[in-house]
């Protein structure tokens, strides 16, 4: 499969897969979607589902990283969540300071303890 | 804590409704074009770059990690992608895990659906908007679309969706060029901005009990899940944290 990864045959494969395994879940949500009674114990049950799958996936991106983050030390990036976290609900709600905090400490706790 | 009031999604519109109104559509749309310069805009730009160096370091073309990226529009889809290749695993295996990551977006187009009717819908629209859902277009919609009057929403998606996806495509380009010239702290950054923005916008988004106990069984659950049975630990953590947290805040709301 590498051997692919460039050049025109890539491109198709890459398209097929993203046509034919990934766009179809969100055609059948959209499906569904426009058929579903937002008053309904289904729908707030979809959201929760929603909900969940994304923190999940927040934490997998913490604690499991893929790539240059990895490089740092656990307690470097928990520290750096755990302080967005906080200058979010201390420092007015601004998603902005939340995530520039977040990233303050993590390049300052990097530096101190990596 | 004090639970909300019983969250109805397609909320009546509120008084910012009323700096919508009259406005023409192309106009709607440009509103939402500008969202890609806003923080999540330029998050998911520095995400796409983070993306574009991993691609290069799979030996992908240029113009294929450009195309992967408006072809998917959801970057773990494309992580796995990139990483099956440069890992030389078939076919049919890489088709398996992009899907799975795919199934993630069956639930949130669910729930953006229900704003995104309105009277100028159309089937083409709707498909397009449906492309545009991935986690960051998502939650601006999540966040935005419910302070619109009705007629406006799928115009004003359709154009958040638009910039996202330039801003993304320029970001994916720039990372692959400049792939190796930035240390790895600045790397490191990048990647860390796409989580601690997702958590925070869940909590600025969470409107009723059950999105906040959602948030915190997908908090507690993701890790063991991921840790026993991983390629399956997203729709895991979503159906088991999702479940609970919707029973246990229906069970703590009827109680008087």
């Amino acid at each position: 499969m590498s051997e692919m990864s460039t050049g025109l045959t890539a491109t198709l494969i890459l398209l097929a897969i993203a046509l034919f395994v990934h766009e179809p879940w969100r055609w059948i949500g959209i499906f569904i979607g426009n058929r579903i009674d937002v008053q309904s114990p289904w729908f707030q049950w979809v959201r929760s589902v929603a909900t969940a799958l994304v923190a999940g996936l927040v934490m997998r991106l913490i604690l499991f990283p893929a790539g240059a983050l990895a490089g740092l030390g656990l307690g470097v990036r928990g520290l750096a969540m755990a302080s967005g976290i906080a200058a979010y609900f201390l420092l007015g709600r601004t998603l902005a300071v939340g995530v520039g905090t977040g990233a303050l400490v993590l390049v300052v706790a990097q530096s101190l303890f990596g | 804590m004090i639970p909300a009031d019983d969250y109805e999604p397609p909320r009546p519109e509120t008084d910012d409704a009323a700096e919508w109104r009259g406005l023409s559509r192309s106009a709607v749309f440009r509103r939402g074009l500008a969202v890609a310069l806003t923080v999540p805009g330029l998050i998911l730009a520095a995400s796409s770059a983070g993306f574009g160096a991993l691609s290069r370091d799979a030996g992908f073309s240029l113009f294929n990690s450009v195309f992967m990226m408006a072809a998917f529009f959801a970057l773990p889809a494309q992580v796995v992608m990139v990483d099956q290749m440069a890992r030389g695993a078939s076919l049919s295996a890489g088709a398996l895990v992009v899907t799975l990551t795919g199934i993630r977006l069956l639930p949130m187009c669910v729930v953006l659906m229900p704003y995104l009717k309105g009277p100028r819908a159309t089937r083409l629209g709707f498909l397009l908007a449906g492309h545009f859902i991935a986690v960051t277009a998502w939650m601006e919609g999540w966040r935005r679309l419910p302070h619109l009057p009705a007629e406006h929403r799928l115009d004003h998606f359709l154009g958040i969706g638009t910039g996202l996806l330039g801003s993304t495509l320029i970001g994916t380009a720039f990372g692959y060029e400049l792939a190796g010239v930035v240390p790895p702290l600045v790397s490191a950054v990048l990647l860390f901005l796409t989580p601690v923005y997702f958590l925070l916008s869940l909590i600025a988004a969470a409107a009723a009990l059950s999105d906040r106990y959602a948030i915190v069984a997908g908090v507690v659950l993701g890790p063991p899940i991921y840790l026993l049975v991983p390629g399956f630990d997203l729709l895991l953590t979503g159906l088991i944290g999702g479940t609970i947290a919707h029973f246990a805040a229906r069970h703590r709301e009827a109680r008087p």
